[in-house]
């Protein structure tokens, strides 16, 4: 990749009053791909969960393949109400990278690329897609976990990918 | 526009191979650390795992998912496993290619890393291995150093090259 201008940083949010959610709003279409890098940890074990554009309609679904330490799974989720990875993480320190191909489109559905890393108990180091069935260009990301909080100081970060 | 994704530094491997590669004093001045490597490994496995140290240190914990081609698995360790890169009994000239990404560096929290890495050698085995690793030390990166694990003091081949950016956040 090039340097510079073709990894450009939109917006950070670094998380405080145990949040349990954060969302980037107003994404400019004037980008490729969107990358977003989570670094942090949530107060017990839990997935993190996306929607795009405040859909909360069963919109969306995701496949998964993980390892805990011991086993390797895949499963997947359908006609759900938000993009679930299945890489749950807890109270260590983790990191995951979302990568969303051609955000700006009007024409296709979207695809979100996931790789996790945690070593936290009962978490998972993996990759996984989501599909959320639109055709708008996503102009919003929406980020929560389920049923815990992020604590304090984790970091979101997103970037925006032109093409050449 | 910032120039937000830096090449700090590279290493290719000259004629005779290394032990290691280190990239010392990396600047406290970007937000993440990224490296891209292309490994071969001397020692005689098909495939042998790949380790990284950070300033020195050993304070590791790692988690891996990987595929052989023929079977998955998972596992947890305490040392500095990051992968599994071809050794010299793979096909001639095949080099296992991978990245490594640190969020936040420079921050005073455990450091989460992500890595993943591929072998591909027309043959019976080849690795395909996301590693999770967690390094426990609260201080900022300012080296890392990579090496072949295995007995025989294996050397990192000929050719083998890594790529050190820094990105920005703002």
């Amino acid at each position: 990749m090039a340097a510079g201008s073709t990894y450009t940083p939109i917006a950070t949010t670094t998380t405080s009053g145990n949040a349990t959610s954060v969302t980037f709003s107003s994404i400019p279409a004037t980008y490729t791909d969107l990358i977003i890098l989570f670094n942090g940890s949530v107060s017990g074990t839990s997935g993190d969960l996306a929607q795009f554009n405040g859909d909360t309609g069963s919109n969306y679904s995701s496949t998964f393949l993980r390892g805990d330490g011991s086993a390797a799974t895949s499963g997947r989720v359908t006609s759900s109400t938000f993009i679930n990875p299945g890489l749950t993480f807890g109270t260590s320190q983790s990191t995951y990278i979302m990568h969303i191909m051609n955000y700006a489109n009007t024409t296709t559905y979207k695809n979100a690329l996931y790789l996790s890393s945690s070593v936290a108990s009962s978490s998972y180091v993996g990759a996984a897609v989501g599909l959320w069935r639109s055709t708008a260009a996503i102009n919003a990301v929406n980020f929560s976990t389920s049923g815990t909080n992020y604590v304090n100081g984790s970091t979101f970060t997103l970037y925006g990918i032109a093409a050449a | 526009m910032p120039n937000t994704y830096t090449l700090i530094a590279s290493n290719t491997v000259g004629s005779g191979g290394v032990a290691s590669v280190t990239f010392s004093s990396i600047p406290a001045t970007y937000t993440d650390l990224l490296v891209k490597f292309s490994i071969r490994t001397s020692n005689s496995n098909v495939g042998q795992g790949l380790k990284v140290t950070y300033n020195g240190a050993s304070a590791y914990v790692n988690r891996f998912l990987e595929g052989t081609g023929a079977a998955v698995s998972s596992g947890n360790g305490t040392d500095e496993f990051i992968g599994d890169i071809p050794g010299n009994t793979a096909t001639a000239s095949t080099f296992g290619n991978g990245e490594l990404y640190m969020p936040n560096y420079t921050s005073s929290v455990a450091k989460s890393i992500l890595i993943d890495a591929v072998t591909e050698n027309n043959a019976t085995t080849a690795y395909q291995t996301l590693t999770a690793q967690s390094y426990a030390i609260t201080s900022a990166i300012t080296s890392m150093s990579f090496a072949s694990m295995g007995s025989g003091s294996p050397t990192l081949m000929q050719y083998t090259s890594f790529y050190l950016y820094g990105i920005k956040n703002s």
